[in-house]
């Protein structure tokens, strides 16, 4: 297909997004809304975990680190100085964060841009690792961000939190940043460094003999990942308005890379897709939780029951279809166009 | 010969692993534009002198010079980007890629836009990318596969995928392209044709070529110099026809009764 059409075509892709949002705002309720955002912030959590793990084959786990930084940088911002004043109530702020305000816009931005630093200068010395050995560090690198977190309580509020977040992240500003994470991915891995990302996965040695800079492309795509994820978390703060270190637990990146093993690791529609898919189904099973009557029998409802049933989905998935939704396979215009045009002929 | 009429020079190239020395005090001088061959039975540590040309090994002792500069020491990617490119063993290819990405990649480190240029669509970019993506088409071409651009590399047959890696390597622009068993697993037919397509190469891109190999007719046919290698010594150097009557050289091949008899 040609290039000027499928810009076009993309456009108008975004154009339609667009409208459905202007009608999805006036004519959903809130709890719908909610979701909507939840699915916006979902791929781009995903897109930036597909980057680093399913295109560059870097086995990462410290997704949840980055996102609480980029959480907690950006809720700083966007407090207000005289909100500080009011939650700091284990010590006084530190001048620097009691004074620190900044518009949304700069405050998101800037989360992604701290879990960005932080993945560069924790990439350093783990990105020599092999694989599973990354697993492990990153997991590592996680947890100590969620520790500090909870022992620095003139900068974090320690295990209290934060509170009262603006809420900021509406409709708008989550697909704003879900459409720019898109742009950049699919441009990066469009381009010739998208192709080295992809050498880099399928053989290293090769990789080296063809004169690519592993580490640098491993840090590089790496620190590109880690400020998406921030971004990810900096939107998720402001949209449940709420965050403490609890939860930027272990199971935070489990759902991520649920969603982008299910998509399919190195697939960018994979990504998209689940992330829509996992979000609304997330929300769906919350019945299994509440009591359920069978022929007269009371089912108790049990909390944490369908991150559960999500589990085995996962281990379902990873036994008959490792692969994923997608496996590394992309849905394109030129791909849709060959569909109808089929169709059509017969 | 001259000191100019050399391109690559290994001095005194020696690998330990623990105990075992696997190569030792390997030295060769490769004349420009020559085809030259290594080779030794297995095990004899051709492939260890590969790696510590290319840059896969540091060498425990010796020296590897490229045009009179040195080498050694400095990581694969810097190597290459000095002019060295390699093929392997068993094949390397990147196997999720299409044909032409896998070509692409080896132009990576020629070219001159980055990952930011990409994303800020900047003209620079696409003009650079698109004259890539037409001289990968160009070297598709000389091997044969320009057919084949948009397939799946790991989907393709054996001999194919072999030419691809040797496109590959073209892709990254060497002066000196070292080829590890090229003519393994193929038929007679097929190593006619190799032998044909490396003489092609060869004059068509300006190269010198160093190739390990265990097809005796192909390289006495095919190279100029050969080096013989057995349990890490080098055991003779010198014209085909020379090393064919080396007592020494049908000793290491055949045993020391032949040898005698």
């Amino acid at each position: 297909m040609h290039r000027s059409t499928a810009i076009s075509l993309n456009v108008l892709a975004v154009a339609a997004l667009g409208l459905f949002l202007w009608w999805a705002e006036g004519a959903l309720d809130g709890y719908k809304i909610q979701i909507l955002n939840l699915i916006a912030v979902n791929i781009i959590l995903a897109l930036s975990l597909n980057l680093i793990y399913g295109f560059t084959g870097l086995f990462s786990l410290g997704h949840a680190g980055f996102m609480a930084i980029g959480a907690y940088v950006c809720s700083i911002l966007i407090l207000s100085p005289a909100q500080k004043e009011m939650l700091f109530i284990l010590g006084e702020a530190l001048p620097l964060v009691q004074e620190a305000h900044a518009p949304f816009l700069v405050a998101v931005a800037a989360g992604g841009l701290a879990a960005a630093l932080a993945g560069l200068l924790v990439g350093l010395p783990l990105l020599k690792l092999g694989d599973d050995y990354l697993g492990i560090a990153t997991l590592g690198f996680a947890e100590i961000v969620r520790v500090i977190a909870n022992n620095i309580p003139r900068v974090t509020n320690g295990a209290l939190g934060f509170k009262g977040i603006p809420d900021y992240a509406n409709l708008w500003w989550n697909y704003g940043w879900c459409v720019f994470t898109l742009f950049v991915v699919v441009r990066l891995l469009s381009s010739n460094t998208g192709n080295v990302f992809k050498a880099i996965r399928d053989d290293e040695i090769a990789a080296k003999a063809m004169g690519v800079n592993v580490f640098r492309h491993k840090l590089l795509s790496f620190t590109i990942g880690s400020f998406f994820a921030g971004v990810g978390g900096a939107l998720l703060a402001s949209l449940l308005t709420t965050i403490d270190p609890k939860m930027f637990l272990f199971t935070l990146t489990f759902n991520v890379l649920m969603i982008v093993v299910t998509g399919g690791l190195g697939s960018i529609t994979g990504s998209v897709l689940a992330g829509v898919g996992i979000t609304v189904l997330l929300e769906w099973l919350r019945f299994v939780e509440n009591p359920v009557s069978l022929g007269g029998f009371e089912l108790p409802g049990i909390p944490g029951m369908r991150m559960v049933i999500f589990s085995l989905a996962l281990i379902c998935i990873i036994l008959f279809r490792r692969e994923g939704l997608m496996g590394m396979r992309e849905i394109t215009w030129s791909g849709l166009g060959g569909l109808f045009a089929r169709k059509g002929g017969r | 010969m001259t000191r100019d009429g050399i391109i690559l020079e290994a001095r005194g190239l020696t690998m330990r692993f623990g105990g075992l020395t696997a190569v030792k005090e390997f030295s060769a001088a490769f004349p420009r534009g020559s085809i030259c061959g290594l080779i030794g039975p297995n095990g004899a540590g051709k492939t260890t002198c590969f790696n510590m040309i290319t840059g896969f090994y540091r060498p425990t002792e010796g020296q590897v010079f490229l045009n009179g500069g040195p080498i050694s020491g400095r990581p694969p990617y810097e190597v290459c980007r000095a002019g060295v490119a390699r093929t392997f063993q068993n094949i390397r290819l990147f196997g999720n890629e299409t044909v032409l990405q896998n070509v692409l990649i080896g132009g990576h480190l020629r070219q001159k836009t980055g990952w930011l240029a990409a994303v800020l669509c900047l003209p620079a970019h696409f003009r650079e990318e698109r004259a890539m993506r037409e001289r990968a088409m160009e070297l598709l071409d000389a091997v044969g596969l320009a057919h084949l651009a948009g397939e799946q590399a790991s989907a393709l047959p054996y001999g194919a995928q072999r030419r691809l890696e040797i496109a590959r390597a073209l892709a990254t622009r060497p002066s000196f392209l070292l080829l590890d068993e090229p003519a393994a697993g193929m038929n007679p037919q097929e190593t006619q044709e190799l032998m044909q397509f490396i003489r092609n190469i060869r004059e068509g891109f300006g190269l010198t070529v160093l190739l390990i190999e265990h097809d005796m007719k192909l390289v006495m046919n095919i190279c100029e110099q050969i080096w013989v290698l057995d349990y890490g010594e080098t055991i003779a150097q010198g014209e085909p026809a020379a090393i064919q009557s080396d007592p020494r050289v049908i000793e290491a091949y055949l045993g020391e009764e032949c040898a005698d008899a």
